[in-house]
């Protein structure tokens, strides 16, 4: 930990502006994320995790910077790449790469499989040629597809072999770090566990380092080695996988970890059951974003946006319940 | 396949439930998949070979005079009549499918191209969209043959005339059509993923985005091309369009409507041409939009 992190994010806002009226002035935002902070390292997994709508997605694509962030800092070893130029930021998008969720809409229909993969190679300059042809053929015995492939058209491949060919696209120009966004929910069960175990085995023999973004917790917990939970634009609690599954900390957590369904009818089940909707991140609550529906509400929650804390067992937090017991 | 799977000495015995599958040819499979593109394309390769061939499918000159034998009702040596100068209406109609059918092709592909890289533009180009889109939006809100009537009144009556003027008047159509695709597909994930992985603006459009307008625009484009035939033939028929001594459907019509009553062949024969040709090309359209954008057909 002591080494510099492969990314660090620090206090990333990603504000989306509502326009309104016959002038389309400025009406309010979506704060999709607001103040999200966490750091990956080389060869480890991070899953985000949270319902729909809390931010993930935004955060992996603000990273990416398919737009562009409203504040805070995006660290890749140690150098700033979020206020970079994008001349400057070109030939760093090789170290981070991205696979995302719909195989369907993330594959040109009229590109082939080929030059999808090759794409990347041919725009860093890294291989021309017969080159590019081995580099490719190369890429996809690494994902599992097969070398006919190349002159097929993606709508010629099931779901799960479409993001095996997303997966070598994203593997193609040796990124150090590839975001999973979604990557395996829109997959079927079978499939999804072949590709979380290719997105392992890679992992192992690549070195790389995984940004998995998914609302899927038994396939988080099969894969990831850390895991940030987030709720309506913001981290709540970070912690490593033993940890968080065996004995989930913050309240939201809890709640989460307690709707994933259990494979046996007969165990006893402690489901805590939220009462309410997720507020609308266009007009987020005031104090701990939580706080409506927390079951441990108190008045401090309402008034006074708790801090991510160190809470032990290398665990954050930001709940104002961690300090209750230490002034009582 | 069945023989693969059952022994054939099993299988002869069996009675035959089934009715043999028909065979079809490959010609006979395309049309009854796609009744519509085969209809419109059997009937628009007809009018082509007809502008085509107008020379070798017994016609006369078809702007010789011959005042002796004017108003001839159809008959075996004029098949459509003639008109009131003695012109073999047959003739003039099948060198008449000549003008309708440059003024229609090449105004859907002058628009087609100009309406795609307005389109493209500004699209992408943020601070131009507004500027041009509102320009287009003007340009729209003339009536099309007005605005056609206003520019053929400032230039020469021509064929190359018209075609810039009906050109002009269909170029926002297209222009709107590309700008709203390309706004979609700049959403789509593949493009994402093109930015991640470092592709250039320029690549992202020509790769990413244009392949993927050709299908909508190839259809609109057979709908501009059937317009633009009716807006020709109107232009003509108010006498400001291709000059008179051109046959064109809309000037035999305008020269046979003072006539209209007493001899209705001047006008109806290049009317029934100017149907079915409009009609083939939006049969066509139509088809082709099913067979390239299902989506898009259940939703009109």
């Amino acid at each position: 930990m002591t080494a510099t992190p492969l990314l660090e994010v620090r206090g990333l806002k990603k504000h989306f502006p509502l326009h309104g009226g016959l002038l389309g002035r400025q009406t309010g935002a979506v704060y999709a994320v607001d103040g999200v902070s966490f750091t990956v390292n080389k060869g480890e997994t991070l899953s985000v995790v949270g319902e729909s709508g809390c931010g993930k997605s935004t955060v992996g694509k603000a990273i990416l910077r398919l737009y562009p962030i409203t504040a805070g800092e995006v660290l890749l070893d140690g150098q700033r790449i979020d206020n970079l130029p994008a001349s400057e930021l070109r030939p760093l998008r090789r170290r981070v790469q991205v696979v995302f969720q719909d195989p369907f809409s993330s594959l040109n229909p009229r590109q082939r499989v080929g030059d999808i993969i090759a794409e990347p190679l041919v725009n860093f300059g890294i291989a021309h040629g017969s080159e590019l042809t081995d580099r490719v053929a190369g890429l996809m015995d690494k994902v599992g597809l097969p070398r006919d492939a190349v002159k097929r058209f993606p709508h010629e491949f099931s779901g799960g072999q479409r993001q095996r060919i997303g997966i070598a696209r994203a593997l193609a120009p040796g990124a150090d770090l590839i975001i999973c966004d979604e990557a395996v929910s829109a997959l079927d069960v079978s499939v999804k566990a072949q590709i979380v175990n290719l997105l392992s085995d890679l992992q192992d023999d690549l070195g790389l380092a995984l940004l998995f973004i998914s609302h899927d917790l038994a396939i988080v917990e099969h894969l990831t080695h850390r895991v940030a939970v987030m709720y309506l634009g913001k981290i709540v609690e970070v912690a490593d996988r033993a940890t968080l599954f065996s004995n989930p900390h913050h309240p939201y957590t809890r709640a989460l970890l307690s709707a994933v369904p259990v494979p046996d009818p007969t165990a006893p089940r402690n489901r805590i059951i939220l009462r309410g909707d997720v507020p609308s991140p266009i007009n987020p609550p005031s104090g701990c974003r939580f706080h409506t529906r927390c079951p441990f509400v108190f008045d401090r929650c309402r008034a006074e946006e708790p801090l991510l804390r160190d809470v032990g067992d290398g665990r954050i937090s930001a709940c104002h319940l961690d300090e209750v017991p230490a002034a009582a | 396949m069945s023989s693969t799977l059952l022994d054939p000495a099993v299988a002869a015995e069996l009675p035959d439930v089934l009715p043999a599958r028909k065979q079809r040819g490959k010609v006979a499979m395309f049309a009854y998949r796609h009744p519509s593109i085969f209809a419109g394309g059997l009937l628009v390769s007809l009018v082509v070979a007809s502008a085509l061939f107008a020379p070798w499918l017994g016609t006369a000159d078809p702007t010789a005079l011959a005042p002796a034998k004017r108003l001839r009702s159809p008959s075996e040596i004029y098949w459509f009549g003639t008109d009131m100068l003695g012109r073999d209406i047959y003739s003039r109609v099948l060198y008449g499918t000549r003008v309708s059918l440059q003024v229609g092709v090449m105004v859907a592909l002058f628009a087609s191209v100009i309406g795609m890289f307005i389109g493209l533009t500004s699209g992408f180009i943020r601070v131009l969209d507004t500027v041009v889109m509102r320009v287009m939006d003007g340009l729209m809100s003339i009536p099309g043959i007005l605005l056609a009537i206003a520019l053929m009144a400032l230039t020469r009556g021509s064929v190359g005339n018209v075609i810039i003027a009906i050109t002009i008047t269909e170029i926002p159509r297209v222009a709107r059509l590309v700008r709203g695709v390309v706004l979609s597909l700049r959403e789509q994930p593949y493009v994402e993923a093109a930015v991640a992985a470092g592709t250039r603006v320029p690549k992202i459009i020509w790769k990413h985005i244009l392949p993927n307008t050709l299908a909508p625009i190839t259809v609109q484009a057979t709908f501009i091309c059937a317009s633009a035939m009716i807006t020709e033939a109107t232009l003509s028929f108010i006498g400001a369009g291709t000059p008179p001594t051109i046959p064109s459907w809309g000037n035999i019509m305008a020269e046979g409507r003072a006539l209209w009553q007493v001899k209705p062949f001047i006008v109806l024969f290049p009317a029934i041409f100017l149907s079915i040709t409009v009609l083939s090309i939006n049969l066509l359209g139509d088809g082709l939009r099913d067979a390239l954008d299902p989506r898009m057909a259940k939703k009109i």
